[in-house]
């Protein structure tokens, strides 16, 4: 009888142990999930094209690796470089010498430890040192890479160069890692996760970061390749977030989102390939460039938002900027139907605009283009091409007449929007070629004085204003538009989108 | 008056259908003829001052994002509208029917064979389709129409096999076959007529897709180049504009309605005409 009870006794005594155990640890659990499940969705207009950081070419690409890659210094939103991978750097007397030192416990995405090796390899990658052509035509200038102890490297250039640091920002990748294409492993506040062609590109944080963490966890891209749906999309939930809208696009958002305004810093124009007749002759692209009004464009596509700029420099560079080159040419019919005809083509001519489709903006531009040519009779046909078919034909073969698009600098410095121009330059898909502008632009590279070296840029600038190498246009307004859920968007000099500052609004 | 003509009136009179589709598509017809002569503006000038207008009497149908007058521009897409149309719904439903006549009629390892090519023809996107066509041959309205034409084929095979088969062992058929009809006949001549019913149908939904289809193959560079629009581009342009100026999107979508209406109203009136 004793026995009996004690063994119920004991098996009650156990029960509520239990549910205490139980009811006590999903407590536990709950509240840890809580922390670690935020994610948003941002939507993005165009397919990664490549996985490996010093392969990619679209500003669309970059933008979002931005997040996953770090180079030895990296930029931050007010247009300072910051140490990154390196924790602290020092240039020589002679700005030959740039000296870092490895940052203590930095770590991979894949949890190695950086090493100087890593470091040495993913410079060189873009040096091509194996004798093909670099990856970043400004790496040629790199003399060598040196491993002074495990915790120091030297980048020793082979001439003077005072602002080469802006060009370090390059992504440093493991050496151990085979294939950098469909491994993406970098030291970036995210580390990737997975990513499926034309839908999307998912990375989450990584806790192991050196400087602050992101605030929320899983970070989902989204490729919106049908930019008309984007408005949708954002008011039914399956995005949260998307920079460059249209104004158009803003005024049918409703108050459930946060509208950051600032400007794109892309320099929009409607490109010219210099070598293809009849653009060959200055005069046709000066005619253009008559018969063009930038602030009518800005009038139908943004609402007269944006930006005029003159040159291959947008405002936000301020140091570099020149206003005055507006003025270069004031919309003249007269005058731009006058220098068609001392070109040979009183007739004006038939030319094909290719635009690629996804960008809104670009095809409503390249519209107007074609409705302002017929002014002086040039007929502008317009052809739409899916974004990867641009970026061989047009961006990489150079196969096309004229183009309407917007470049990005990649760096801080003014070179990272003039480097293209010059004429042995990989990245000239205009063609552009002009001894003048190649010896200015040689000049400026080669000044260690930071107003002289200013200065050489603005002539660069100017040349490109009046040989009139593509049709400048503005830089566009950005409108970026965040569900309320979230808050603190940062806007950046650069092309790039840093998520790693965008938090829940009620962290 | 004569008999046949008597009989005429009697028809139309008791086959409203093939009336007011007759009429409909005249209209439609009308509207684009006068459109290649006249527009109220040019389709493609702009006008600032004018962006996203109403509907008003300069411009009965409205403005769009450029202050281009949408009644002209529609004038103008319904011409591309109607051509891709008709020329996608012909390739599709002659090539698809032939192949659905043929593999239904004398099935066998031929019928798996070409059934089985035509299921894996069905399971590719068309846009994939589309792509691939042009990237191999060049953008343009031929490409459009080939690409279009390819995507369209399966459906109607399969439509025009199931028939074919529940058909071939009819009566009728058996009779014909004692007397002696060969096969090709048999097939175009006998039993095809007595299925025009469901072709007909089925042609008028095929024209319906391929409007949409259009409007989907522009964005990848095939179909209509801005600045000209055809109807289903000037839809899907006028998306984002949707609560703001609904006369944008209302317009060149009752004009498609309007069209794929009259050719239904057409096709069933064919379909019952005794």
């Amino acid at each position: 009888m004793m026995r009996k009870s004690f063994r119920k006794v004991s098996v009650s005594f156990l029960l509520i142990v239990l549910s205490t155990l139980t009811i006590a640890l999903s407590g536990c659990s709950s509240d840890k999930a809580g922390d670690d499940s935020s994610k948003i969705t941002i939507g993005i207009p165009q397919d990664i094209d490549s996985l490996d950081p010093h392969y990619a070419t679209g500003a669309g690409t970059k933008e979002v690796l931005f997040n996953v890659f770090e180079g030895l210094v990296k930029p931050d939103e007010n247009g300072n470089l910051n140490p990154a991978v390196a924790s602290e750097y020092t240039i020589s007397e002679d700005n030959k010498t740039y000296t870092f030192k490895l940052r203590d416990g930095i770590k991979f995405h894949d949890g190695n430890a950086v090493t100087v090796e890593d470091i040495k390899y993913s410079l060189e990658r873009n040096m091509g040192v194996d004798g093909s052509e670099p990856l970043i035509s400004s790496f040629s200038k790199i003399e060598s890479v040196n491993i002074v102890d495990d915790k120091t490297v030297d980048v020793v250039l082979n001439e003077e160069d005072s602002e080469f640091l802006t060009q370090l920002t390059v992504a440093i990748i493991p050496a151990s890692n085979t294939d950098p294409a469909t491994n993406c492993i970098g030291t970036g506040p995210y580390k990737y996760v997975s990513s499926s062609p034309q839908e999307n590109f998912v990375v989450t944080r990584f806790d192991d970061y050196w400087g602050d963490k992101a605030y929320i966890k899983d970070v989902t891209f989204k490729i919106e390749s049908n930019s008309d749906a984007v408005v949708m999309d954002l008011k039914g939930g399956s995005i949260d977030m998307y920079a460059r809208i249209t104004s158009t696009q803003v005024s049918q958002l409703d108050d459930q989102f946060e509208i950051y305004e600032g400007t794109m810093n892309l320099v929009q124009a409607m490109y010219i390939n210099n070598a293809e007749k009849p653009f060959d002759d200055v005069r046709v692209r000066q005619a253009l460039c008559y018969a063009i009004n930038p602030q009518e464009i800005m009038d139908y596509v943004s609402d007269g938002a944006g930006t005029e700029i003159g040159s291959a420099m947008f405002p936000s560079f301020t140091k570099y900027f020149m206003p005055e080159l507006n003025d270069t040419y004031n919309t003249d019919t007269a005058k731009a139907k006058e220098l068609l005809a001392e070109a040979g083509y009183p007739d004006g001519f038939e030319f094909t605009i290719t635009v690629p489709s996804n960008y809104t903006q670009h095809v409503d531009t390249a519209q107007v283009i074609s409705e302002e040519l017929k002014a002086i009779g040039v007929t502008a046909n317009i052809q739409e091409v899916e974004w990867n078919t641009w970026l061989s034909d047009v961006y990489s073969d150079r196969k096309y007449q004229a183009t309407v698009v917007g470049v990005d600098a990649s760096t801080l410095s003014a070179s990272s929007l003039l480097a293209r121009y010059a004429s042995d330059a990989g990245r000239n898909f205009v063609n552009f070629n002009s001894p003048a502008y190649d010896e200015a632009y040689a000049n400026a590279q080669s000044t260690s004085d930071d107003a002289a070296k200013t200065g050489y840029y603005k002539e660069c600038e100017k040349i490109l204003s009046e040989e009139a190498a593509s049709v400048y246009i503005q830089d566009l307004p950005e409108f970026v538009a965040l569900n309320k859920k979230y808050t603190g968007y940062v806007f950046y000099p650069l092309y790039v989108q840093d998520i790693s500052k965008i938090k829940l609004a009620d962290q | 008056m004569s008999k046949a003509r008597q009989d005429l009136k009697r028809n139309i009179k008791e086959n409203p259908y093939l009336l007011s589709g007759a009429i409909i598509t005249g209209i439609m017809v009308l509207v684009i003829i006068i459109g290649i002569f006249w527009t109220p503006y040019d389709p493609t000038a702009m006008n600032s001052a004018d962006k996203l207008q109403g509907m008003s009497l300069r411009h009965p149908m409205g403005t769009d994002n450029m202050g281009r007058d949408v009644l002209s521009r529609v004038m103008y897409g319904s011409r591309i509208t109607l051509l891709i149309a008709i020329g996608t719904v012909a390739i599709g439903s002659v090539v698809g029917t032939i192949i659905g006549a043929l593999t239904g009629y004398f099935g066998g390892m031929f019928d798996e064979v070409t059934m089985r090519i035509i299921d894996a023809l069905f399971a590719f996107p068309s846009i994939l389709l589309a792509l691939v066509i042009v990237s191999v041959f060049g953008t343009g309205w031929i490409q459009l129409l080939i690409s279009l034409g390819i995507a369209f084929v399966p459906s109607y095979a399969r439509i025009v096999r199931g028939e074919v088969l529940r058909c071939r062992n009819m009566d009728y058929v058996e009779n014909a076959r004692l007397q002696g009809v060969s096969n090709l006949r048999m097939i175009f001549v006998h039993i095809l007529p007595n299925i025009k019913g469901v072709m007909a149908s089925s042609i008028m939904i095929g024209f319906n897709n391929a409007v949409l289809a259009e409007a989907g193959l522009s964005y990848l560079g095939v179909g209509s180049q801005p600045p000209y629009a055809s109807l289903g581009k000037m839809l899907s342009d006028a998306q984002q504009y949707m609560f703001t100026t609904p006369s944008y999107v209302l317009c060149p979508g009752i004009v498609i309605v309007l069209m794929v209406l009259g050719f239904a109203f057409l096709g069933e009136g064919i379909s019952r005409w005794k």
